[in-house]
């Protein structure tokens, strides 16, 4: 009755287009930032230097920031036209932050947008610095809510399953919203944000610097990213921990594909730092182990275990038997709601019914499943362990080279020798692709860790899909490959074409915007 | 003491005039700026005064647009069946309108940012088919409910959709897609009379004057036409306050259903009466020069005519074609008590907010448009 084909196309549609639209969304979430501080420096020193810096900089915030609304859009619609079951099953709970989010958040965000552009010369200096200090807010806040949304995917907590409406209810508003897993990933998503931003900063000024043009502008705007960007650096990696612990404690199955660990090891655990997992073999190859490394992140003790694969698809057939009896049990309570043993049954293994569900692939019946297609479903929740042990490997390798990256730079600064070393302004200019390269391999390790659930542990992802056929998905996905990479072309266009233009022709194309601004002077 | 007032009934019933204001909130807000880039190749003719219709939405669209963003997470929310059901089953029709969104906010960034002529033109038609195509399919959407829509629910609630993209384009969807496009044209027409300067003001009080006429008659056709449509009716006793599920109840359809409500309650008339009268209202007003009450005349047309189609169809959201009985209602269609109520605390809580700094943006943003501002800001579009 599920069409696989669809299933499958639909994966890769939202997969594609949410990649796309986090091509958009850090550098969004870093330049906000950046903006808010370079023009409170102008409000506080008066320096026309630190308003022109706003003004360049919030252009090219601008050609971004509609590409980060255009494409969000279609984030927020997906859920509806592709997964329609999983809005029935989880909206109740789902949906409420995503609306929040649009009250809250981006409400506030896109009403000042058009302020930080227009409101130049209609307001006051500080006036126009708190437009642009509420426009970063509401970007920071539209993060949190949509983490919220997204951590609870990762990590259900404060909903229950209610047989009468046949879906997940929300019991406690509280525990969504204060779910550890949301609250680590908010604040390493919002880092990489930072770091995208400063980053971004750095190489543009770097190549400015390369060029010997703009110096002072170039120098200024590279002394902000360098301090910016190396407190950001170090949160993405503590907050990065965070989410590893928060993973261990709620997704063991998640943390062991990441790390290829097939059988629990004697606490603590230790970290492979390389090797060759071998799907079929079940086993990791050539590897190379730091002792007790993994122990001390997972757990953050030593006398902890990390479960490994094996022991936990053990665990996950005997939670699948579990489910079968709650998914016979919920059949004769929706046939017959006053049946008080079917309820009891129910309510006795309703936390199993997803895995239950699991066997929905296998038999539509599900309580007549075979053993052989019990052992299949268990291993059905390991995730793709190949691809996520080393994506995780090149994030966090990129995420520590930025630590050092951050710190070289911010010494340099402070010694004011920023525009002294052009290997240092090469190297700025040639990682401009990183922070986007380690923001997509770390959504694709949570969101391909989360496999082969939607709604870890409750709702499968096969079962989540629309009933929609595949030429539908076929006609559809083909569009938005098409329609996305003209846009593509046509913003890295605009976005080169400004930068080569650089700040002097921002501020030269207009004798009005060079009107002086109220404050500070 | 609030708490039992707010039992499940009211909330549902609370929930279902929020859906109301939010979609009659974008239609007001977000429609001018449809109407303004369905308008754009008719008002404005070189491209100083194109540049000038662009810039009086401009600073403003962005904000307008989370309306539809609110809309749709309020309804993910709130009406999940509705949500999951609607956006699934008009599969390639959302792709469309999807499409045509998204050309709008390149649209206005990216227009001005090249001074080549042919770059122009082509964002020029991006904001033509923006504003025309979402408004057309916004109101075939509202037709196909009026008409039902060919779904039904397995008994674990699965939804299979028995149609395709032009099985949605039925004469009377049509019809009301075009009473959508007419309202929106007069709409957008009646803020560029009040907000663009020169010949673009001028044109557009013809324009909006033309788009009031064609609302009156199309909206009139489309009453007509629905007064004799085989509505939906519950049959039997029906719990109001039972846990969503929409198999539990028996829907016979009968011509004329949707007057119901008319008769039931006479009072319901004044969203038909309002639409009427803001239209005419608006197309007159904008033809002596009285921009602003031509804009607010027009606001009060929107929201009639919305409100006229979800009175028609109370407590009936969505039904079914296919399967009556799986049709959904504002009495099983929602989510939980404590989801409805958590939402409306936020809403309470932040819309008031929304309202106040949307106002605050308008106000700084006050007086017309010229062609002189928009060449002296290199930040217009």
């Amino acid at each position: 009755m599920i069409d696989n084909a669809a299933v499958e196309l639909s994966r890769l549609q939202f997969g594609l287009t949410a990649m796309y639209h986090f091509l958009f969304v850090p550098l969004t979430l870093g330049l906000s930032i950046v903006l808010g501080i370079m023009e409170s420096v102008y409000v506080m020193t008066g320096r026309k230097i630190w308003r022109d810096m706003t003004q360049y900089w919030g252009m090219l915030f601008g050609i971004n920031f509609a590409m980060g609304v255009a494409t969000g859009i279609t984030m927020e619609f997906q859920f509806g036209t592709n997964w329609a079951y999983y809005s029935h099953y989880v909206g109740d709970i789902f949906g409420v932050p995503l609306a929040i989010e649009g009250l809250m958040a981006f409400f506030l965000e896109a009403s000042f947008i058009g302020l930080f552009f227009f409101g130049w010369n209609r307001m006051s200096g500080l006036g126009h610095l708190a437009v642009t200090w509420l426009v970063a807010l509401g970007s920071n806040l539209s993060a949190l809510w949509i983490l919220v949304a997204n951590g609870w995917m990762q990590n259900p907590v404060g909903a229950a399953f209610n047989f009468h409406s046949m879906r997940m209810e929300l019991t406690s508003f509280k525990d969504v919203l204060f779910n550890p897993v949301a609250q680590a990933k908010f604040v390493h998503t919002v880092s990489a944000g930072y770091v995208t931003g400063a980053v971004f900063v750095m190489a543009v000024s770097a190549w400015f610097l390369l060029k010997g043009r703009n110096i002072e502008f170039a120098k200024r705007s590279m002394t902000v990213a360098a301090s910016f960007g190396l407190a950001a650096a170090l949160s993405v990696v503590v907050l990065g921990d965070e989410s590893g612990y928060t993973a261990s404690q709620n997704q063991k199955m998640k943390v062991a594909a990441i790390e290829a660990m097939w059988e629990t090891e004697p606490a603590p655990a230790s970290f492979t730092i390389f090797g060759i997992p071998d799907l079929a073999a079940r086993q990791t190859r050539d590897a190379i182990r730091v002792p007790w490394m993994l122990g001390l992140i997972a757990t953050r003790s030593l006398d902890q275990e990390v479960p490994g694969i094996k022991p936990l698809v053990a665990e996950a057939e005997s939670r699948v038997r579990s489910g079968m009896l709650a998914y016979g049990a919920l059949a004769t309570a929706r046939a017959h709601p006053d049946d008080a043993a079917a309820k009891a049954t129910l309510e006795a293994h309703v936390k199993d019914l997803g895995y239950g569900l699991l066997l929905k692939r296998y038999t539509d019946n599900v309580t007549d499943a075979t053993p052989a297609q019990i052992e299949q479903a268990a291993w059905d929740t390991v995730p793709n362990v190949l691809p996520l042990f080393w994506s995780f490997r090149f994030m966090v390798g990129i995420g520590f080279f930025f630590i050092a990256f951050f710190a070289g730079a911010f010494w340099l600064s402070a010694k004011r020798q920023l525009d002294r070393h052009r290997w240092f302004l090469r190297l700025a200019l040639l990682i401009l692709p990183l922070p986007w390269i380690s923001s997509e391999l770390g959504w694709f390790v949570a969101e391909n860790g989360r496999q082969p659930w939607t709604i870890d542990g409750v709702l499968p992802t096969f079962l989540s899909a629309s009933s929609i056929t595949a030429g539908s998905v076929w006609l559809s996905l083909a569009g938005f490959v098409l329609f996305y990479s003209a846009l593509a072309v046509i913003e890295l266009f605009l976005m080169v074409k400004y930068i080569r233009l650089g700040p002097e022709a921002d501020a030269g194309a207009s004798p009005a915007s060079l009107a002086p601004g109220r404050a500070g002077a | 003491m609030i708490m039992a007032f707010l039992d499940y009934p009211t909330l549902r019933v609370i929930w279902w005039l929020l859906l109301g204001v939010l979609l009659i909130g974008f239609a007001i807000m977000d429609g001018f700026d449809l109407g303004v880039g369905i308008l754009l190749p008719f008002v404005a003719r070189s491209d100083g005064e194109r540049r000038v219709a662009i810039n009086t939405v401009g600073p403003v669209w962005e904000g307008n647009q989370v309306w539809l963003i609110l809309g749709a997470g309020a309804i993910f929310a709130a009406w999940p069946a509705i949500y999951a059901v609607a956006f699934s089953g008009f599969y390639l029709a959302m792709f469309v309108v999807l499409c045509s969104l998204i050309l709008r906010p390149v649209g206005f960034k990216y227009r001005s940012k090249v001074a080549c002529p042919r770059w122009r033109a082509v964002w020029d038609w991006a904001l033509f088919l923006g504003g025309f195509v979402p408004a057309l399919i916004f109101g075939v959407a509202v037709g196909n409910a009026l008409l039902g829509a060919p779904f039904a629910f397995d008994e674990t609630l699965r939804m299979t959709y028995h149609g395709g993209f032009f099985g949605l384009l039925t004469p009377f969807a049509v019809v009301s897609g075009l009473v959508s496009v007419a309202m929106l044209t007069m709409h957008g027409g009646a803020w560029l009379a009040a907000k663009a300067a020169g010949p673009v003001a001028d044109r557009a009080r013809v324009a909006t004057f033309v788009a009031a006429f064609l609302l009156i008659i199309l909206f009139a056709a489309a009453g007509v036409w629905a007064a004799n449509l085989e509505g939906y009716r519950i049959s039997g006793a029906f719990a109001h306050d039972a846990d969503s599920n929409p198999l539990g109840k028996i829907v016979v359809r009968e011509t004329g259903a949707w007057l119901a409500n008319y008769r039931s309650m006479p009072w319901t008339m004044a969203a038909p009466a309002l639409g009427f009268a803001g239209a005419m209202l608006a197309g007159l007003t904008a033809w002596r020069r009285h921009e602003i009450l031509a804009f607010l005349a027009s606001a009060i047309s929107v929201f009639g005519v919305i409100a006229t189609a979800g009175l028609s169809m109370f407590p009936f959201i969505l039904p079914s074609s296919f399967a009556p009985a799986s049709s959904l209602t504002v009495w099983d269609a929602s989510s939980s008590r404590t989801t409805l109520l958590i939402m409306l605390v936020a809403v309470i809580v932040f819309l008031p907010v929304v309202l106040a700094y949307t106002a605050f943006v308008y106000r700084v943003l006050r007086g017309r448009v010229t062609e002189r501002q928009v060449e002296a800001n290199h930040h217009s579009y």
